[in-house]
């Protein structure tokens, strides 16, 4: 019982009083940005452009079954097809556009941070770092995280832009609504905040995936066995977080 | 200097260290000893400030590395090198890219400037070919070769090798021996050698100190590790099968 309690109480406690501190180094090691300002084109890049291709595909599928599902759930002569563009564009925009690209990189930049910091953890490379006077903090998760929330929104913008015109595209060529009707319909009903939320909302699950996936990888223990362990857990609770987030924006700012 | 003094650590209410002792002069190689799970690696870590003591004091030329700031122990730390176990090679690099990490980092020579001194270094190891190869294609004693010799790389005073020789055949363990020998007489530092391989002691040593319960039970040079008639000690010394036949 004891154990229970301490599983399910002060471990997460724990854990989250050891985040904050890992956020606190990485805050203070933001002055020495110069020295790892080379790190952080390469994170860009692993981060950005390498997931790009996923993202797009993923944001054209959810745009498209998003047009597809809405013409079919509205199929009534009383309602406009305009409709339909005017609920896949709020759709990508507000919600799909940051979510779909939230989730893939939780799964594909996520993991691959967890088991690049946690692999480094168990072969003592971190530790080669700190040993050359070297701020492992500073050089391994600054740039990871910069990359993160530059780099999502970039990503964001990209899969709106492709998820609306997949959506567009399915939808004249499945006969379901013209291309003008569609963006008749998205302009009837676009909101100038709406963008502006998601790309708030980019910012902040680019900081979440990356912060907390450094976070698990950096204080990965054991051996092939906790590097396994970090990567499951960083995609998992970023996934978690990332959802809950989108709730309390959603809840505070719409 | 170092000096370590009544050295305290525990990991989740196990006690590691219990009040170990411990001074390396200046130009010395000493070697550490002792049983795996002793404590030696973490007395090593806990030289170079990446364990912190749970009481106790550490310093390193008068300085106490637990009392200063993160920023002044990284500077003491740049006159370390560092031997880790598994050679510790940052695997997204190649050899030379490894080799010329601390020099790109922490000076700001040229790149051809310091393209001579990583090949000098890894000249020094022996291995002046294997610049272009990535850890991942090199053997463990080379991967060893490649660690020693990006850990030369700044000219350190001070260089730690924790278990230089284990999980090496016995030659190759023997140009590991001999590579340390030779920085050793080369660039005159001072090393401190975590091993339990006591042939590698009798090699390079001038001291050895026995971690033994926690507690530094003996320490002295090679020619008094020798005449000891300390029984945990030489029982030590004979698992290593350097007495047997003697």
């Amino acid at each position: 019982m004891i154990q229970y309690t301490k599983k399910i109480i002060l471990d997460p406690v724990q854990a989250l009083g050891r985040y904050s501190q890992l956020l606190f180094k990485a805050f203070g090691a933001v002055p020495e940005f110069s020295t790892y300002r080379k790190n952080l084109w390469e994170q860009m890049i692993h981060v950005g452009i390498d997931s790009m291709p996923i993202v797009m595909l993923a944001a054209a599928f959810s745009g498209a079954v998003t047009t597809v599902q809405t013409s079919y759930q509205l199929v009534s002569p009383l309602i406009p097809k305009s409709i339909i563009g005017s609920i896949v564009v709020p759709s990508m925009v507000l919600e799909l556009g940051a979510v779909v690209t939230g989730f893939i990189l939780a799964g594909r930049v996520g993991a691959r941070i967890a088991a690049e910091l946690g692999t480094m953890r168990v072969t003592e490379q971190i530790d080669a770092l700190e040993a050359m006077g070297l701020n492992s903090i500073g050089y391994l998760i600054v740039p990871r995280v910069i990359a993160g929330i530059v780099m999502f929104p970039v990503l964001y913008v990209a899969a709106c832009f492709v998820g609306i015109g997949g959506g567009m595209l399915v939808g004249h060529l499945g006969g379901f609504v013209p291309m003008g009707v569609f963006v008749d319909g998205a302009r009837e009903f676009f909101q100038p905040f709406d963008p502006i939320f998601g790309l708030i909302k980019c910012l902040v699950f680019g900081f979440i995936i990356t912060s907390v996936s450094c976070f698990k990888g950096y204080y990965t223990r054991g051996g092939a066995e906790g590097v396994g362990k970090a990567t499951t857990e960083a995609a998992v609770a970023s996934c978690v977080l990332l959802l809950l987030a989108d709730l309390i924006l959603a809840a505070t700012l719409l | 200097m170092i000096s370590v003094q009544n050295l305290h650590k525990s990991f989740r209410g196990k006690a590691v260290l219990n009040g170990v002792d411990l001074e390396i002069l200046e130009g010395e190689t000493l070697a550490i000893i002792g049983r795996s799970g002793s404590g030696k690696s973490v007395l090593m870590k806990h030289i170079i400030g990446l364990l912190q003591p749970d009481a106790g004091k550490i310093t390193v030329d008068g300085i106490d590395i637990n009392a200063i700031s993160y920023a002044d122990l990284r500077r003491i730390r740049q006159n370390f090198g560092v031997l880790f176990q598994g050679g510790a090679l940052f695997d997204s690099m190649s050899s030379f890219d490894n080799v010329a990490f601390p020099l790109r980092t922490f000076t700001s020579m040229t790149e051809e400037e310091i393209e001579h001194v990583v090949l000098e270094c890894l000249g020094m190891v022996e291995l002046p070919e294997v610049g272009a190869k990535m850890p991942s294609e090199l053997s463990g004693g080379m991967q060893k070769r490649v660690a020693l010799a990006r850990a030369v790389a700044l000219k350190p005073r001070y260089i730690l090798y924790d278990e230089p020789t284990s999980g090496l055949d016995p030659e190759t363990s023997n140009t590991i021996d001999d590579l340390i020998q030779n920085l050793s007489d080369q660039l005159n530092v001072t090393s401190i050698v975590v091993t339990h391989d006591m042939h590698s002691v009798l090699n390079i040593a001038d001291k050895a100190a026995f971690v033994h319960d926690g507690r530094m039970h003996w320490a002295g040079t090679i020619d008094e590790l020798h005449r000891s008639d300390d029984q945990i000690l030489r029982s030590f010394v004979k698992a290593n099968e350097y007495l047997i036949g003697k």
